[in-house]
C-alpha cells in the first residue's frame, strides 16, 4: 500500500465517520462541527484528485463562511430536541418509503455500469507544470462563459431579493446613523451664549 | 538501513523545514509582544518593561514561563473537549499558512500554484477557534465575544478578499512568488501605488481580522471582560495569544509580499542600487514586515475601540464599495495597458 | 458642499492621520516614568507617612496622654490608656494606632500640644501577618528614635509657616 492510497483511505474513513456523526449526534453544535470536519476531509480528497482550486474553494466558501453562519444560528438557538423526537414511530413508514425511493433512484443513475472503475477511464496524471486553477479558468471563461455569467446574475438577483424582502424600516424602532454621528461638529451641539453679569442687589 | 533512510528522508526534511519556520516565528511572536509593550509604552510617555534581563529583553521569556507554570482551569459546565481544542484550532491555521509564504525567490516550503487562495482559506478558518471557544466556555461574556468576532471576521474577510482580488489581477497569478516577481522594477513598481486604496483597506481589514484594537470588540475588556477567552488560563490562554500574534505577523508578511515588493530591494532601479546588492532578500522582507507590524502597534496606541454598529458599517458600507470601485478602475487600467504596472 | 467636504475628509482618513500624528510625536518625547526603587520623587517636608512618637533630648517621652489625638482622629484609629507614673507624671500605658483605619490626615500631629505624635516621611512598609497593622507604643517610639534627626529637621523647616 503506497502512501497516497493510505491517505485516501484515511480521509475516506474520517469523511464517512464525520458524515455519520452529523446525523447521529444529539447536540446540534456538534453536528455542525462534524459537518465542518466532513467538508475539510472532502477538500483533502479533492486535493488527491489534483483539483486544488476546487478543494481550497470548498474550504474557503463552505468551511470559512457558510458553516460559520450556520454555527452562528445553531449556537444561538436553544433547540429542545425532545419535541422533535415525538412521533418518530408515526412518521417512520413515510420516512422509510421516501428513503427507499431515493436509494432506488440513486441506484438507477449512479450504479457501477455508469460510474464503475471500468466505465470511467483512470484520470491521467498531470505533470508538475499542470495548474488546475488555470485549466478551470480557461474552461470557465471560454466554453462556459454564458452559463457562468448567468449564474452570477441569478445569485445577485437572489441576494438583492433576500435583502429587499427582509429590510424594512420599522417606524417604532430607533436607529442611529453613524454617518450623521461622525459628521457632527462642535457648532451643531454647543452654543456659546454671552450674558451680562447680573447687577448686585 | 539505507532503504529506511530513503523512505523517511523526505518527510524528515519537510519536518526540519517546518521547524526552521515555526521556531523563529515563535521567537518573533515573543518579541513582538515585547515590542508592543515598549512601543505603546513610549507613545504613552512611559518606558515599558525594563526589569527582566538587560533592558527587559527577557520579559517575554518570563511571561511564557509564568503561563507554562499556571494551571489550566476548565469551567464546570463547559464542553471539555471543544474547550481544550479551541486554542489549537485558532493556532493551527495561523501556522499552516506559513507553508506557502515565499521568503525569497527560491526559499519557500511549498511553492503551490494557488497559494494566495490557500492563505485566504486558512485565515478564514481562524474564526472557528474563537467561536468554539466562546460557545464551549458556557459563559455569556465568552459567547457574546465569540458572536461579535465571528460576525466581524466574516464581514471583513469579504473586503480583504476583494483587496486580494485586486492584487491578483495586477500580478496576473495566484502564486505569491509570481506576484512578487511581477512587482520588479523599482519602488514605484510595487503594487502599493496602483492599488493604494486596496492596500489601505487590506491593512485595516487585517487589523479587524486579527481582532486587534481598535477592532477588538471580541475581547472588549471594558464591556465583556475578556470576550471569548475569559475562562482560559495558563497555556490554553497562551496558545490564543500565540495565535493572535502569529496571525498578525502572517498578515503583515502578506501585505509586504503583495503590496511592498516582498524581498525586492527598495533601491532597485536607482543609482544607489549597487550599494545594497550584498543585502539578502530576506532582510528586506523582514524590514517591510516589521514596518507594517509597527503600524499595527501604532494604531493600537492611537485609537479607542470602535462601536460595534460602526464596525459593521465600515466593513459593509465603506470598504466593500470602495474595493469594488477600485477593481473596476483597475480593470480599466489593465485593459488600457497603463504602465508600468499593467503592461 | 459641506457633505462633500466631509466625505473627502473621511475618505482621506484625515482625522486618523491627525491621531496617528499625536501618538507618533509622543513616541519621541522624553519619558516621564520614575523608576521607583532606583529613583524617587522628591518629598515635601510636610509628607505624612508612618507615625512616630518623639522623645525629649533627655530621653523622656513627650506624650502626656492628653488624648487630644484620640479625640480628633476621624477614623478612630488611635487607642490610648493612661496612668500616673511613679514620679507623678501622667504617661500612657498603651498607645496603639491601627494603620488599617488610619487615613493619614495628620490631625493627630496638628492637635498634639507637645509635638509627640508625628507623621514621618517613611512610606515603604508592609505587613505580612494579621495584627501587624497595630502599631504599639514601643514600635512608635522606636520609629521616632530612628528618624529623630529627619523629623526634627522637617519641623524646623516648616516652623516659619505655622
Amino acid at each position: 500500500m503506497d502512501f497516497e492510497r493510505f491517505i485516501f483511505y484515511f480521509l475516506a474513513a474520517v469523511l464517512v465517520f464525520a458524515a455519520g456523526r452529523v446525523i447521529t449526534v444529539r447536540n446540534p453544535v456538534h453536528a455542525v462541527l462534524h459537518l465542518v470536519l466532513a467538508f475539510f476531509t472532502c477538500a483533502g480528497l479533492w486535493l488527491l484528485l489534483e483539483a486544488e482550486f476546487l478543494a481550497i474553494t470548498l474550504v474557503l466558501v463552505y468551511v470559512g463562511a457558510v458553516m460559520v453562519l450556520f454555527l452562528f444560528v445553531v449556537m444561538m438557538l436553544d433547540i429542545n430536541v425532545s419535541p422533535l423526537r415525538e412521533g418518530f414511530i408515526k412518521y417512520l413508514p413515510v420516512g422509510l418509503s421516501v428513503a427507499a425511493l431515493i436509494v432506488i433512484e440513486m441506484f438507477l443513475v449512479v450504479r457501477a455500469r455508469n460510474f464503475g472503475a471500468d466505465a470511467v477511464a483512470i484520470p491521467a496524471r498531470h505533470g508538475v507544470d499542470y495548474s488546475n486553477t488555470r485549466e478551470l479558468g480557461s474552461v470557465l471563461y471560454t466554453d462556459y462563459v454564458y452559463p457562468f455569467e448567468i449564474a452570477a446574475v441569478i445569485l445577485l438577483v437572489a441576494m438583492i431579493a433576500a435583502i429587499t424582502l427582509t429590510m424594512r424600516r420599522r417606524p417604532e424602532t430607533k436607529y442611529q446613523n453613524p454617518v450623521d454621528q461622525v459628521a457632527v461638529k462642535r457648532a451643531d451641539r454647543v452654543r456659546l451664549v454671552k450674558m451680562k453679569a447680573e447687577e448686585r442687589q | 538501513m539505507a532503504e529506511f533512510w530513503e523512505l523517511i528522508r523526505e518527510p524528515l526534511f519537510i519536518v526540519l523545514k517546518i521547524v526552521a519556520i515555526v521556531a523563529p516565528l515563535m521567537l518573533a511572536v515573543a518579541y513582538l509582544t515585547y515590542a508592543e509593550r515598549k512601543i505603546i509604552g513610549y507613545m504613552q510617555v512611559r518606558i515599558g518593561p525594563n526589569r527582566v534581563g538587560p533592558r527587559g529583553w527577557l520579559q517575554p521569556i518570563a511571561d511564557a514561563l509564568k503561563l507554562l507554570m499556571k494551571e489550566i482551569i476548565v469551567p464546570g459546565n463547559s464542553d471539555r473537549f471543544l474547550f481544550l481544542i479551541a486554542p489549537m484550532l485558532s493556532l493551527a491555521p495561523a501556522l499552516a499558512a506559513w507553508a506557502v509564504l515565499p521568503f525569497t525567490d527560491t526559499l519557500v516550503l511549498a511553492d503551490i500554484d494557488a497559494s494566495l487562495l490557500y492563505i485566504l482559506a486558512l485565515t478564514s478558518m481562524g474564526v472557528y477557534g474563537v467561536i468554539i471557544a466562546g460557545w464551549a466556555t458556557n459563559s455569556k461574556y465568552a459567547f457574546l465575544g465569540a458572536m461579535r468576532s465571528g460576525a466581524q471576521i466574516v464581514s471583513y474577510e469579504i473586503a480583504m478578499g476583494f483587496a486580494l482580488v485586486g492584487v491578483l489581477i495586477a500580478g496576473g497569478s495566484l502564486n505569491l512568488r509570481e506576484i512578487v516577481l511581477a512587482q520588479q522594477g523599482s519602488l514605484l513598481h510595487w503594487f502599493w501605488l496602483p492599488l493604494f486604496p486596496l492596500f489601505i483597506i487590506y491593512f485595516i481589514s487585517s487589523v479587524a481580522e486579527t481582532n486587534r484594537a481598535p477592532f477588538d470588540v471580541a475581547e472588549g475588556e471594558s464591556e465583556i471582560v475578556a470576550g471569548f477567552h475569559v475562562e482560559y488560563s495558563g497555556m490554553a490562554f497562551a496558545v490564543f495569544f500565540l495565535a493572535e500574534y502569529a496571525n498578525m505577523i502572517l498578515l503583515a508578511t502578506l501585505a509586504a509580499l503583495m503590496f511592498l515588493g516582498g524581498w525586492l530591494s527598495p533601491f532597485e532601479g536607482t543609482w544607489i542600487e549597487s550599494w545594497f546588492t550584498w543585502v539578502p532578500g530576506v532582510f528586506w522582507l523582514l524590514a517591510k514586515t516589521s514596518l507594517i507590524l509597527f503600524f499595527y502597534l501604532w494604531l493600537r496606541a492611537t485609537f479607542p475601540r470602535y462601536r460595534y454598529d460602526q464596525i459593521m458599517r465600515l466593513g459593509w458600507k465603506v470598504f466593500i464599495p470602495i474595493t469594488i470601485v477600485w477593481l473596476v478602475v483597475e480593470g480599466a487600467a489593465v485593459m488600457a495597458d497603463i504602465g508600468p504596472w499593467f503592461d | 458642499m459641506d457633505r462633500f467636504g466631509n466625505f473627502l475628509k473621511s475618505l482621506t482618513l484625515r482625522e486618523m492621520r491627525k491621531g496617528l500624528g499625536v501618538t507618533g510625536r509622543y513616541l519621541f518625547k522624553r519619558k516621564i516614568t520614575v523608576q521607583y526603587p532606583d529613583e524617587k520623587t522628591p518629598q515635601s517636608n510636610r509628607f505624612r507617612g508612618l507615625h512616630a512618637l518623639r522623645r525629649y533630648p533627655n530621653g523622656e517621652e513627650r506624650c502626656i496622654a492628653c488624648k487630644l489625638c484620640e479625640a480628633v482622629c476621624p477614623a478612630l484609629a488611635i487607642t490610648i490608656e493612661a496612668e500616673e507614673r511613679a514620679d507623678g507624671t501622667r504617661r500612657t500605658t498603651r498607645y496603639d494606632i491601627d494603620l488599617f483605619k488610619c487615613i493619614y490626615c495628620g490631625f493627630c500631629e496638628e492637635s498634639c500640644p507637645v509635638d509627640s505624635i508625628v507623621e514621618t516621611r517613611v512610606f515603604e512598609y508592609s505587613f505580612e501577618n494579621r495584627g501587624e497593622n497595630i502599631m504599639t507604643k514601643e514600635m512608635l517610639l522606636e520609629i521616632g528614635d530612628r528618624h529623630e534627626a529627619q523629623i526634627a529637621a522637617d519641623r524646623v523647616a516648616d516652623a516659619p509657616y505655622r
